[in-house]
């Protein structure tokens, strides 16, 4: 009892849904401020596309397992809930995978193995444990739009650099003459490490000027 | 001992009700999508088959699906299984044949096509249909070039009385290629390309003299 009472003062911390809409996007986004997920955050976005194919299959599943963890919260028994979760996220792992076969055979391809791996995404479980088993399906809904975007937002940031610098495209168009040598080790793992390195930095950096509340 | 004694237990026939629900409503959700998406699925790999097959045997306009009945091949229906295509450029010229091959990788099972040639009795295409090779590492075996380059003319030619293979398609350690029917393989995806070369010698073993036989079949039979 004494856990539920704790969390409703912190939600009562941030009642407005733009506020909790906000929180995943920039004041608690999750990978500039949580660094959660970082396994697709640096294995996937070595192309702006894939970054942001990546991205929405994971807010996707980011939102419908919260809805539904969130329907099901008076229902699920503590003691089986993370089984529960998972097998929810599961599902909509697998759902997401069936769709992205059904748009393009070239982007489930590219996508790979980081499909069925959205499943031990830290994010999407950390979501539901924390915020979505304790609250009303509006705010789990509106709790995990924000954070599935500023995931989105963030594997983009990254997605963008990496291909920018290292194929001198974006969405596969070239940007540059063709004198430009191209930063080879931007689409190689460690181009990721610099990149995720370099923006939290500069996320850092603007948080810091920012006047605190 | 005590706080063990405070927490309160959930009856376990809640946690099974709460379990079976969940993984009955979770099943409705997964089969609904399977079936829903099946067939623009089977009609979106059938067009990236049949972009492979193009990409497998070079210079061709028109495929044809044959099946082996009783030694012989014959035109494939849908059904058909053990499939292999037989391409044909422009005038109808009968080019090579793609055939489906597929073995263990490092992580899954990995699907290949490859074209054969049996004017050239070589394999002259490469392509990886399916793969769930570890990203970075294992799927080299679908962009690096120099491995690729092994395929555009690996030597299957058959002993003389045409019933075997004279040398098996075998994989070798990077750099060390010196025949024309080894596969070199890569650095950092021992295993996979490793793989390949084995996927590709049982395959051609087993199939290439029987193709190589029924080559007037593919030859007279197009349209």
């Amino acid at each position: 009892m004494s856990r539920q009472s704790e969390d409703s003062t912190r939600t009562k911390l941030a009642p407005s849904p733009t506020d909790e809409f906000i929180k995943g996007l920039w004041r608690e986004n999750p990978v500039f401020v949580q660094v959660l997920g970082m396994c697709p955050v640096l294995a996937v976005s070595n192309t702006a596309l894939n970054a942001l194919a990546m991205g929405m299959a994971t807010a996707f599943v980011l939102l419908m397992s919260n809805i539904l963890v969130s329907l099901l919260r008076n229902f699920i028994p503590k003691e089986v809930r993370i089984a529960s979760y998972i097998l929810i996220i599961a599902t909509f792992v697998t759902i997401t995978d069936y769709a992205i076969q059904a748009i393009s055979v070239d982007l489930h391809k590219s996508l790979g193995a980081f499909i069925s791996l959205i499943v031990v995404n830290c994010l999407i479980l950390s979501r539901a444990e924390a915020f979505a088993s304790k609250n009303t399906v509006g705010k789990s809904t509106v709790d995990a739009l924000g954070m599935g975007l500023g995931f989105l937002f963030a594997l983009f940031c990254l997605g963008a650099v990496r291909e920018i610098l290292g194929s001198g495209a974006f969405f596969g168009i070239v940007l540059f003459p063709i004198e430009f040598q191209e930063w080879v080790v931007m689409i190689l793992p460690a181009g990721g490490f610099f990149t995720l390195a370099a923006w939290l930095l500069v996320f850092n950096l603007i948080k810091r000027k920012e006047p605190t509340s | 001992m005590k706080e063990q004694a405070t927490i309160p237990t959930t009856n376990s026939f809640h946690m099974l009700r709460a379990m079976v629900g969940i993984g009955a409503l979770c099943g409705l959700l997964i089969v609904l999508t399977y079936e829903g998406t099946l067939p623009r699925i089977e009609k979106l790999r059938a067009e990236a088959l049949q972009q492979a097959i193009f990409k497998v045997i070079p210079d061709i306009s028109k495929t044809q699906a044959f099946t082996l009945k009783d030694n012989v091949y014959v035109l494939a229906g849908e059904q058909d299984e053990n499939v292999i295509y037989a391409g044909y450029d422009d005038q109808g010229n009968f080019k090579g044949v793609a055939v489906k091959a597929s073995g263990q990788g490092y992580a899954d099972i990995i699907s290949i096509l490859y074209g054969y040639n049996p004017e050239k009795q070589q394999v002259i295409g490469f392509y990886v249909l399916e793969s769930k090779e570890t990203p970075g590492l294992g799927d080299k075996i679908e962009k690096d070039q120099n491995f690729l380059d092994n395929f555009s003319a690996l030597d299957v030619s058959l002993t003389d009385g045409l019933g075997a293979i004279r040398n098996r398609v075998v994989p070798v350690k990077k750099g060390t290629k010196s025949n024309p029917w080894e596969v070199d393989g890569i650095t950092g995806a021992t295993i996979s390309s490793r793989a390949i070369g084995n996927i590709l010698g049982k395959s051609s073993e087993k199939w290439i003299p029987i193709i190589y036989k029924n080559r007037e079949v593919f030859k007279n039979k197009k349209e």
